[in-house]
């Protein structure tokens, strides 16, 4: 039997019907079409289907469809304001922190979650906030100094989407 | 330093400003990755999308008595049921479009399972929790076989055969030969001369790519009778033209989309879920996912190769590393995949970046009834690389010559000739290391300090290629002892070039995979070889003299010529050989040779001689001084 279920889906009124036993991220992006949280174990263990539920970073494969019920979720999709990106974002472009791209969307999200909570953390701050989500690609380096980057931007404020920018990030 | 490029072939398509190094650069597909928009093969929605999951042995070693899916048909949700009679060319090879290897691995196994978790049956279901509990409910009847799981043991005459079309658990290449084999000098003068023997054993287990997104596709119908394929194939031209193969659809009935790789590393390139996707969307006219979850990534999908490594290297006092000789054991798993051309990369790889006069190796690409091996991120380099270097320690260690002055003193300069008869270019290892030293504050001797890939390469012995040693029979090391190739196949051999993508059944592939006599293939050498062996008057081959002027080739041999004519074992044969069947019979007269310079060759060397070919042997064009019979191709008759 189908449940309804409602929610915030990055400010938005959203609503679908739930499978038994579905999860949240199998219903975030088969039931509401939003892609970017990304299957990587479905045990828990890789952190690439992360999302924000009320600014915690939870793993959507973990979580119940059901449970989303009047909780406010975050993708990756949501952090871009039109074309203009999130400051992580920004710095992630310019500091090369990812190559394949398939854990970037939970690894945005976890750095989100970090800089909400705690707009100067320090770089093991850092390193203990992404330590639920793994890259096979890059390394963490890069992952690390622009969060670091993303954290001293001035005021933080959504920037413009870089075009060929000479800056150099990290 | 002055920088020189290889421009001779793209000279006007590229600038030679890459001062890049240092420069931040923005991908072009990074704001993709960034919004989560990137569109990897499973953000494509489809409605009424099918699950495929597949029934997997749980042994390593087993015979399919029965499979019973009535049960799991009556499921709510299940569709439709793959077996392995539905798929139209159900056994293939990763390389049969480069015309290498035998079709040697089904899509769905019919009968016998070679590996834990290799698929029998699939099941297409609404869900993928249907199809989950599909699959748990298929009851099948295993007779449970015994199984190999080491390289040598394998290679043991009583192991179990792990893949009925490579029957002596060896890949067969060119379909004559159980292990690809490398001369260069000889090896026992050069073991003869050293002052230090050391002798180590290396062993790489298999590594897995583990990519964030696991492997999968999903095939639909289009409207215009083809069928679109999103998948996460690293390898989209050898996905097309499997899959084409395996569903026998022409490719142009195919419309494949792929390049966003969710993370590859070699993982990616079987091609295994794009011809059971589209076959689901044939038979059933549906959207279909077949999507590894990450048990199976991990169990299921095919990782780097585990490799075994015997490596004798006969060193001077000074470090100088003057004869090396390899035994490599390559664990292809239940299946070839891409582990032959794995072994045909390593051995082109040896020594590794060093000039050494004596090379000889034997690597064998050995079938065991693990998880198939396939291409990972320097395959074939890096495990041997692996051995290369903790052997290199092991020599500075027991020489007592520091580790980073030994690399130096026996790195390639330019110039210098490689086993493989190329000369090498545009050296740097010198100069790494060096770099290196200093990064590390790891004080060099003035002569390391001062050493440079541009001196002293290519001078003298340097440049040679030495006279490979041979044996009466034109040919170069041990044979393969006979008693290996288990029935249905011994001796029931025809000899020809296999086609590609030869299913097994061909009478051709039934071959015994190497003849005793391992006669060479006159063609590609590039003059006429004895077809059988020659007799005892065949003359011995006559070492090239020295011309003036050139400095004498290090090391000097001091066995003098003899030695390096006489017929050299070459790496020893894995133990499970050497202990099976008796040398092949011996012709009369064939232990006395007076004409046969040299200590008598071991038994094991010894092929049969059939008579009637001294004439042929007798009539060898002679030899060009200097230059080895054993280049190949129209660069060694230039």
């Amino acid at each position: 039997m189908k449940t309804p279920v409602t929610f915030t889906l990055n400010g938005s009124e959203a609503a679908a019907f739930a499978d038994p036993g579905q999860n949240l991220l199998d219903l975030l992006r088969r039931g509401l079409g939003d892609l970017s949280p990304k299957y990587g174990c479905g045990q828990g263990t890789c952190g690439t289907c992360t999302v924000l539920i009320d600014g915690e970073p939870h793993l959507s494969c973990l979580v119940l469809a059901e449970a989303a019920q009047d909780r406010r979720i975050e993708t990756a999709g949501g952090l871009a304001d039109g074309p203009d990106l999130h400051p992580l974002q920004t710095a992630f472009v310019e500091g090369f922190a990812a190559q394949c791209g398939y854990c970037t969307p939970g690894m945005l999200l976890a750095a989100k979650a970090l800089l909400d909570r705690n707009p100067t953390p320090t770089r093991d701050e850092v390193i203990e906030a992404i330590s639920g989500n793994l890259c096979r690609c890059t390394g963490y380096e890069p992952i690390i100094e622009a969060i670091l980057t993303a954290s001293r931007a001035p005021n933080r404020a959504p920037n413009r989407a870089p075009g060929r920018t000479n800056g150099r990030a990290g | 330093m002055a920088m020189e490029f290889r421009k001779d072939l793209f000279a006007d398509e590229r600038d030679d400003n890459l001062n890049e190094i240092g420069r931040p650069h923005i991908r072009q597909d990074i704001l993709g990755h960034v919004t989560g928009r990137s569109p990897f093969y499973d953000d494509h929605l489809f409605d009424g999308l099918l699950h495929m999951r597949c029934v997997r042995s749980p042994h390593h070693h087993a015979r399919v008595r029965s499979v019973d899916s009535t049960a799991a048909e009556r499921m709510p949700g299940v569709v439709r049921v793959i077996r392995p009679s539905d798929i139209p060319v159900n056994m293939n090879t990763l390389l049969a479009l480069l015309n290498f290897g035998r079709d040697d691995e089904p899509l769905l196994t019919p009968e016998k399972v070679a590996y834990k978790g290799e698929p029998i049956l699939a099941i297409l279901a609404t869900t993928e929790r249907a199809a989950r509990d599909a699959v748990a409910q298929v009851t099948v009847d295993w007779e449970e076989l015994p199984h190999v799981l080491d390289v040598e043991e394998a290679l043991s005459p009583d192991a179990p055969m792990v893949n009925a079309t490579y029957p002596n658990n060896t890949f067969d290449y060119h379909d004559r030969y159980d292990h690809q084999k490398l001369r260069f000098g000889n090896v026992e003068a050069g073991f003869a001369d050293a002052d230090h023997i050391v002798e180590g054993e290396y062993q790489m287990s298999p590594i897995e790519q583990a990519p964030m997104e696991t492997c999968g596709a999903i095939a639909a119908p289009e409207t215009n009778d083809r069928f679109v394929c999103y998948t996460s194939t690293q390898a989209l031209f050898f996905s097309v033209a499997v899959a084409a193969k395996q569903t026998a659809l022409p490719s142009s009935r195919l419309h494949f989309i792929g390049g966003t790789v969710g993370g590859g590393f070699g993982g990616k390139v079987d091609s295994h879920h794009e011809p059971l996707a589209i076959l689901g969307a044939l038979l059933t006219g549906r959207p279909v996912k077949y999507q590894w979850d990450r048990a199976e990534e991990m169990q299921v999908g095919a990782p780097r190769g585990a490799e075994r490594w015997r490596i004798k290297d006969g060193v001077m006092r000074d470090g100088r590393i003057v004869a090396r000789e390899f035994t490599g054991f390559f664990d292809a798993g239940a299946y070839t995949r891409l582990s032959s051309y794995a072994v045909q990369k390593c051995t082109g790889h040896i020594p590794g970046p060093y000039t050494i006069p004596n090379i000889a190796s034997n690597v064998y690409c050995v079938f065991t009834n693990r998880t198939p091996s396939t291409a990972m991120r320097g395959f074939g380099i890096t495990g041997v690389d692996f051995a290369i270097e903790c052997h290199m320690d092991k020599v500075a260690e027991q020489a007592g010559v520091d580790p980073i002055e030994l690399r130096i003193l026996n790195a390639y300069r330019d110039g210098d000739m490689k086993a493989h008869r190329r000369a090498a270019k545009n050296c740097a290892l010198i100069e790494s290391c060096q770099v290196v030293a200093d990064k590390a504050g790891w004080a060099l001797g003035a002569e390391a300090r001062a050493a440079s890939s541009l001196r002293e390469g290519g001078i003298g012995w340097r440049a040679e290629i030495p006279e490979t040693v041979i044996d009466r029979a034109g040919e170069i090391g041990e044979r393969k002892q006979t008693g290996l190739a288990p029935e249905p196949f011994a001796g029931a051999a025809r000899r020809e070039t296999v086609p590609a993508g030869t299913a097994s059944e061909h009478p051709a592939t039934g071959a015994v995979p190497q003849r005793e006599d391992m006669v060479i293939e006159a063609e590609r050498l590039g003059f006429k070889v004895a077809t059988g062996t020659p007799g005892p008057t065949a003359p011995p081959p006559v070492p090239p003299a020295t011309p003036p002027g050139v400095p004498v080739p290090y090391p000097n041999t001091g066995s003098g010529t003899s030695a390096r004519t006489a017929p050299s074992p070459g790496p020893s044969l894995p133990a499970a050989m050497r202990s099976t069947s008796a040398p092949p019979s011996q012709p009369s007269g064939a232990s006395a040779q007076p004409d046969r310079p040299g200590p008598a060759a071991p038994p094991a060397v010894e092929p049969p001689a059939p008579a009637g070919d001294q004439a042929q042997a007798g009539a060898r064009p002679p030899r060009r001084p200097g230059v080895s019979r054993f280049i190949s191709g129209p660069r060694g008759r230039r």
